[in-house]
């Protein structure tokens, strides 16, 4: 496309609008997932050397877990989701951001909130429910940030010019409705109203399985569908045929119908219909699972099997296959003769963590940098530790997730065959120190996440003080060129 | 679908009824839940934690202990003992009925009640009573939960959902890093036992894998006299001479609440037969 035709010029203004939301987003999102991969190190060093942190207060491991999974789950993935959507639904509308300033102020009292609600937990305040660690002040100012982000999200997507829903619009459009039910519940009942007695955990339960199994599903594969059909500016699109778009409207309506219902572990003391629904939900959960896998199958035959170098597609076939690998895992968990052997195991740790860090991640942060140079207008400032950046987050999910995996499993048929406690904790420590391993690889990576977020935004911002500066010495010759470059940079982008 | 109404509509219908079934109808079936009456008795179950455990369930929940333990036993059925514990006028006729059932028996009284058939179904318990009984002696059938967590000595039961009527947060864990805690008052319910395995778990426990908490505990130079709640400590693990480890408030709280930790009364909805009764 010629950088100076009026649909370039569309797309740098389309583009542009987003800068400020995105950076925010992102920028705040890379620094905690920096954040809670170091945190996340810090804790597994208890296991190495349990004294290590017996004087202080807040490097306790309690304190630390809890803190390590929020700040990436709340901290990184929540906003970086949310930014992805808002650039897939400027690209599906083919508009710009509209009401900009919403997802600035959310993006702001979200990393506010992620602040606060960390803090907390760390000097001993937290809620004591699993995922749901922040206290008010700091839950209060997620869905208040959420919600800001999500009507700036409806806007644009009422703002499309073609009528007819893309694949990626059932998906996003969910999880922008799911997490403030699920997050406004889970609040309601367990911090403002707190039910009674082990109703606490049932709706903790259900809020875990539906915010970081169907909602990481909704917004992963949301993401994942939009660059492996591509969007309507896309040379390349190949869009979903009618199988496919079967297919995935097929996975949709069961991952989201049967996946609500999972969650509740089968040994639960709750009375026994709980858990006898939550397996057959579980069950049932397999069917969107491998629908999706067979559509990415499809997608990429249909597409051609390019060399794998960390783009978008590349991050996102890596981050489905984690996404089937994580899925049949926490099917495993809901079976009634399976998951009581390996559910209060490393084995469900290491599915959280695999969807969380393996899917999610992955699939946000290709997107990301697939996104963020035609929204600056300029290319990654370190492209090639992009790619290095995909191989340190595959190898250090393999080691982190797939060691903590073998070792929940080692440690769950020994408990069931009665072996001294003390021999059950020393089998899994070398699985253990294999996945402080990968959590390295994956700190390594998010650095260099981090660093290219930073350094774009550096860049631009010392490029807004120059034109500035020279804007001051010859405004109307200033404002000509630095539109000429911006579209010239559009075009080179794409 | 076609447009953004239908997809809100999928998704409010497919989450709506799962927040009704999960939510609501767990909230609408355990939320009334209140005290019961122990199982061939007139207590009441579970009763408040006293203040001490009160206040250290909050020092649970803000060091994350959650994070490595549950409170949970898992229980994956009943079966039947059956114990002998009466001989009658024809204890040749009783030994050969025990013999029978693969037991043996000596000829002291002061030796029953003995166990005589351990784990089987209630139809072998009814069988096995029978024939002792038709033989002159009495027998009684016990019931016993069984499974992983019970035979490693966690709990004498499953634990239900009566068992966290109190408690706020109810913290039932995800993981087991450590052990099960739901039972550990009745196991380890010795308040100064706990406090050295908080301040030193290797002290008690060789080759625990239990960080030490020792920021719950000050280390205090001996004044005029040692203080009365001050730890003893083993040599490897006691501080400098002069000095001496004291317990504070959040310390001598948890272990409150640890001790308090007791899950081992019969109810109509985890029936067991206590232990006691058959000594």
């Amino acid at each position: 496309m010629n950088p100076t035709s009026p649909e370039s010029q569309t797309g740098a203004t389309n583009a542009a609008s987003c800068r400020v939301p995105f950076l925010a987003l992102f920028g705040g999102g890379a620094l905690w997932l920096v954040v809670g991969l170091t945190l996340a190190i810090l804790a597994s060093l208890t296991f190495h050397k349990p004294d290590i942190f017996a004087n202080c207060a807040w490097l306790t491991y309690g304190r630390l877990q809890p803190a390590a999974n929020d700040a990436i789950v709340y901290g990184f993935c929540v906003p970086a989701a949310l930014g992805v959507i808002l650039w897939i639904f400027c690209q599906l509308s083919e508009s710009e951001l509209l009401l900009p300033l919403l997802p600035i102020v959310g993006a702001n009292l979200w990393h506010l909130g992620v602040f606060v609600g960390l803090i907390e937990i760390l000097i001993g305040g937290s809620t004591g429910f699993p995922s749901l660690e922040f206290q008010r002040g700091g839950s209060v100012l997620l869905f208040a940030a959420f919600l800001l982000i999500a009507i700036s999200a409806f806007a644009t997507f009422g703002a499309r010019r073609r009528r007819e829903l893309h694949p990626s619009h059932w998906f996003l459009l969910a999880a922008l409705f799911w997490f403030p039910w699920i997050y406004s519940t889970a609040n309601l009942f367990l911090m403002a109203w707190p039910v009674r007695g082990v109703c606490q955990a049932v709706v903790d339960w259900w809020f875990c399985a539906n915010f970081l199994f169907v909602w990481t599903a909704l917004a992963g594969i949301g993401v994942g569908l939009f660059y492996l059909f591509g969007g309507p500016n896309d040379e390349e699109a190949t869009g979903p045929d009618d199988n496919q778009r079967f297919l995935t409207l097929f996975s949709f309506w069961t991952l989201i119908l049967f996946g609500a219902w999972c969650g509740i572990p089968q040994g639960a003391p709750v009375p026994a219909w709980l858990p006898a629904l939550s397996a057959v939900g579980a069950a049932l959960t397999i069917l969107p699972i491998l629908t999706i896998a067979s559509v990415a199958l499809r997608a990429v035959r249909t597409r051609g099997a390019a060399p794998c170098r960390g783009g978008p597609r590349c991050s996102i076939l890596f981050g489905t296959a984690f996404f089937v690998i994580s899925g049949i895992m926490f099917v495993a968990l809901g079976c009634p003769h399976i998951g009581p052997v390996i559910e209060l195991t490393w084995f469900a740790f290491a599915q959280t963590q695999l969807q969380i860090l393996g899917f999610l991640t992955i699939v946000l942060c290709g997107a990301i940098c697939a996104l963020m140079p035609r929204v600056m207008g300029f290319d990654l400032v370190f492209p090639r530790l992009a790619r290095v950046r995909h191989w340190l987050f595959i190898s250090g999910i393999v080691l982190f997730a797939g060691a903590l995996a073998v070792g929940g499993i080692l440690q769950g048929l020994k408990l069931q065959s009665l072996a001294p406690f003390a021999t059950v904790t020393a089998s899994v420590l070398p699985f253990y120190r294999v996945s402080t391993t990968g959590l390295l690889f994956l700190w390594l990576g998010a650095l260099l996440f981090a660093l290219n977020i930073f350094g774009m935004t550096l860049k631009w911002k010392l490029a807004r003080l120059h034109s500035c500066l020279a804007w001051l010495r010859a405004p109307e010759e200033t404002i000509a060129a630095a539109d000429t470059a911006a579209a010239a940079g559009n075009g080179r982008a794409k | 679908m076609k447009n953004g109404f239908h997809v809100f509509l999928a998704a409010f219908v497919a989450l709506g009824i799962s927040w009704l079934g999960f939510v609501l109808g767990s909230i609408l079936q355990l939320g009334v839940e209140g005290q019961a009456t122990v199982l061939q008795s007139s207590d009441l179950y579970p009763v408040q934690r006293p203040g001490a455990a009160t206040m250290g369930l909050q020092v649970y929940r803000a060091e994350g202990c959650a994070a490595c333990h549950t409170e949970q036993i898992r229980q994956e059925g009943v079966a039947c003992d059956v114990v002998l514990t009466a001989m009658g006028n024809n204890p040749a006729a009783v030994k050969k009925a025990v013999a029978g059932l693969g037991a043996q028996i000596s000829d002291a009284t002061n030796a029953l009640p003995k166990t005589v058939l351990s784990r089987v179904s209630k139809a072998g318990a009814d069988a096995a009573t029978a024939s002792i009984s038709s033989a002159g002696g009495t027998a009684e059938i016990h019931i016993v939960a069984t499974g992983p967590d019970i035979a490693r000595g966690w709990g004498v039961r499953g634990s239900v959902a009566r068992d966290y009527l109190w408690d706020d947060p109810v913290q039932l864990g995800n993981l087991r890093a450590g052990p099960d805690l739901a039972n550990v008052g009745a196991r380890l319910g010795n308040v100064t036992w706990q406090l050295l395995h908080l301040y030193a778990p290797q002290s008690v426990v060789k080759g625990s894998a239990m960080p030490p908490f020792r920021f719950l505990f000050r280390v205090e130079k001996i004044g005029g006299a040692p203080s009365p709640d001050a730890l003893q400590l083993p040599k490897p693990f006691a501080p400098a001479p002069g000095y001496e480890v004291v317990p504070t408030r959040d310390a001598r709280n948890l272990a409150a609440y640890l001790v308090s930790l007791h899950a081992d009364v019969p109810l109509f909805e985890a029936p067991f037969t206590p232990e006691v009764s058959t000594k």
